[in-house]
């Protein structure tokens, strides 16, 4: 077994693998850049190292700088979280050659995967059903109008080096084709390096269910059921469920039986994704292979009772699986929600700064898997997920109301976050009904909200505003009685407000 | 004390006294029985009658809210007798800034200085947090004046443009 493992990322995801390091007896390094020194990972880790500048490229994304670090620290092996250098094959290859073990596929298996074009080959040869379109990047305009004219509009643009919606355009008539292939190329240009764009029929609401599978380095592949991902805004998805309202167990086997069979024809080894897209009529199509640990693992973790990143740890160190596919139970339900700092009441913007309060929720079925804490500050610039909050119960039914008692715990305060979105969707009647497809939120949010005032609470918030007032002091007045808390409590909104003004 | 209460636009009068530990109460006339503890310096827990509730307090940039239970309310308190009450801005009339809603950078300008642009059209694009976000007009007009360049990095409350 590993004595040091590096993780080469932040935020939640950061002290995910740290806990699971500590729980093996395993020794974690952070690695930060400038405008992380105060954040989660860095208090939590044995050892930490500056690696950089804010910009990602210089820090987190330089590896030339974490394997400098992983030499220094002594790490015997370095997890990549996801995101990042996560499915960087020239990473992965990087680490191999340094002699330092990747937690993940190795190089090759990344390459045949990670490029979404490749993996559409590959799917060709294991026959694999997939989405019809191109196996390669459109080289042209003319090409990509005889392409969307073959297989008929609507078609989905989307980037080779693609994920998280990046690069990805929905195009309806032939008409919008032209704009929509130039910026999806910028897109994937800036945030991939890489302007490799191509066409797919676009299936229109169709749901999508990911298969979690694992392999060790002995060839035993198993894989442990779906996730059910239809929840999704701007092709992110925002809310996750295992086991899929809609797979039994018939079509979890052959899900499951696909999803192998991917992982096979590409030599995959450790945990990976296989994606699926699936109709109306339940026919699924692989979409792609995410070759890492994704952000909605803890839903597969709560309804198989198995831990995923002990589970890589484990198997990249040289473990075998320690349990059979027929040793694979499923059991209850589980649903994630995706804290974003962003605003939901203007248009989801993005809203970093100072967590000013923070109650988190716990109790019976609750899982919060956070990177924030009261008093620090959401840096501009990274990804806004600051938490997941998963629910498990007996049943869905159970699961949902376990997640609606918690997200009524839980308050960020000082920050905008979307925790009033999932009250909504958790409430809504078509998402109890299990009613999900990938338009589900864009029709839910295109429906005014209900918004009913209770003058209950509006009294209350009245008497609460007077003794507030009384109790320290309010913007407009800064005299009367003063208590200890109040003094701090001033002190605080007016540094605040003094940063502010800077 | 007697204070002017707004609630999310409304007004409400408050009668507010402590006496030895004890709050006396009066809301729009209504008398309550009202039983206060700070928990944390933003977290109120409020008794009224029996009836129990959680109250947290954020101040964001100069705005003040209240959460009861899963609801926020935008608040503001005067004392009536204090002569520097604030006064709400967001008149409908006139000109409007276009305000930088988060740090970040312009990524494109969406119109042009003199163009008509309609309530929540996209006038600017930014980009924050690796995402870009359209900002929209907040309200229908002209555009006056726009004071970013594409390329620049600006701060939240920064005034990108007026509409007119």
């Amino acid at each position: 077994m590993f004595k040091k493992i590096l993780i080469a990322n932040r935020g939640e995801i950061a002290l995910r693998v740290l806990r699971a390091c500590h729980e093996l007896g395993i020794s974690a390094v952070a690695v930060y850049s400038d405008v992380d020194r105060a954040s989660l990972h860095v208090r939590k880790a044995d050892e930490s190292y500056p690696i950089g500048p804010a910009a990602s490229s210089e820090s987190y994304l330089n590896i030339p700088k974490i394997l400098d670090v992983a030499r220094r620290s002594g790490a015997d092996a370095i997890h990549p979280g996801y995101g990042f250098l996560s499915e960087n094959a020239r990473f992965a290859q990087a680490c191999a050659d340094a002699g330092v073990k990747f937690i993940g596929p190795t190089a090759a298996a990344m390459d045949a995967m990670g490029s979404k074009t490749r993996a559409r080959q590959a799917m060709e040869k294991a026959g694999v059903p997939f989405v019809p379109g191109t196996s390669r990047g459109v080289e042209s305009l003319e090409e990509a109008e005889q392409v969307a004219a073959r297989i008929g509009y609507p078609v989905m643009l989307k980037a080779a080096a693609g994920g998280g919606g990046k690069g990805m355009r929905l195009v309806q008539v032939a008409n919008d084709l032209k704009g929509a292939l130039e910026s999806a190329r910028s897109e994937a240009q800036r945030s991939f390096g890489d302007s490799e764009v191509y066409i797919e029929k676009a299936i229109i609401n169709p749901r999508h269910i990911e298969m979690q599978v694992l392999a060790d380095e002995h060839g035993h592949t198993v894989y442990l059921g779906e996730r059910e991902c239809s929840l999704q805004r701007r092709h992110q998805k925002v809310l996750e469920e295992a086991p899929s309202p809609i797979v039994d167990a018939e079509m979890r086997r052959r899900m499951g039986e696909a999803a192998v069979r991917v992982a096979r024809a590409a030599g995959y080894t450790n945990a990976g994704t296989v994606e699926f897209l699936v109709d109306q009529h339940k026919n699924f199509y692989f979409l792609e292979m995410n070759t890492r640990l994704q952000v909605e693992h803890p839903v597969t973790e709560l309804i198989t009772g198995l831990d995923l990143v002990h589970l890589q740890i484990r198997i990249a160190a040289g473990e075998r699986l320690p349990f059979t596919q027929e040793e694979v139970q499923i059991r209850g339900h589980a649903i994630e929600c995706r804290i974003y700092a962003e605003d939901p009441d203007n248009n989801y913007f993005p809203s970093p700064g100072k967590i000013a309060l923070l109650l988190e929720p716990s109790g019976p079925g609750i899982r919060l898997d956070s990177g924030m804490y009261e008093g620090w500050n959401v840096p501009i610039d990274y990804d806004p997920l600051l938490a997941k909050l998963i629910g498990y119960g007996a049943d869905r039914e159970q699961a949902i109301s376990r997640l609606a008692r918690a997200l009524n715990e839980y308050f960020v305060g000082g920050i905008k976050t979307n925790i009033s979105l999932f009250r909504r969707i958790l409430r809504d009647k078509d998402f109890i009904a299990a009613k999900l497809d990938t338009g589900f939120l864009d029709r839910m949010l295109k429906q005014s909200e209900d918004k009913a005032v209770d003058s209950n609470a509006v009294n209350v918030a009245a008497v609460a505003a007077g003794v507030f007032a009384a109790l320290s002091t309010t913007p407009s007045h800064a005299t009367s009685t003063v208590t200890n808390e109040a003094i701090s409590n001033w002190k605080t909104a007016s540094r605040r407000e003094a940063l502010r003004s800077e | 004390m007697l204070y002017d209460v707004n609630i999310d636009g409304k007004n409400h009068r408050l009668e507010l006294n402590r006496a030895e530990g004890r709050w006396s109460c009066r809301l729009d006339g209504r008398e309550l029985e009202v039983d206060a503890v700070l928990t944390q310096p933003d977290v109120l827990s409020l008794r009224i009658g029996n009836k129990a509730y959680e109250v947290k307090s954020e101040r964001v940039g100069n705005d003040w809210y209240l959460s009861v239970g899963s609801t926020r309310f935008m608040t503001e308190v005067r004392d009536p007798r204090s002569l520097r009450g604030r006064t709400r801005s967001g008149d409908d009339q006139g000109a409007r800034k276009i305000v930088a809603p988060m740090p970040g950078k312009i990524v494109r300008l969406l119109v042009r200085e003199g163009d008509e642009v309609a309530l929540g059209a996209g006038v600017i694009v930014m980009e924050a947090m690796k995402m870009q976000n359209e900002i929209k007009s907040p309200k229908k007009g002209t555009m006056r004046k726009i004071l970013v360049s594409e390329g620049a990095p600006v701060n939240p409350g920064d005034v990108l443009g007026i509409v007119e």
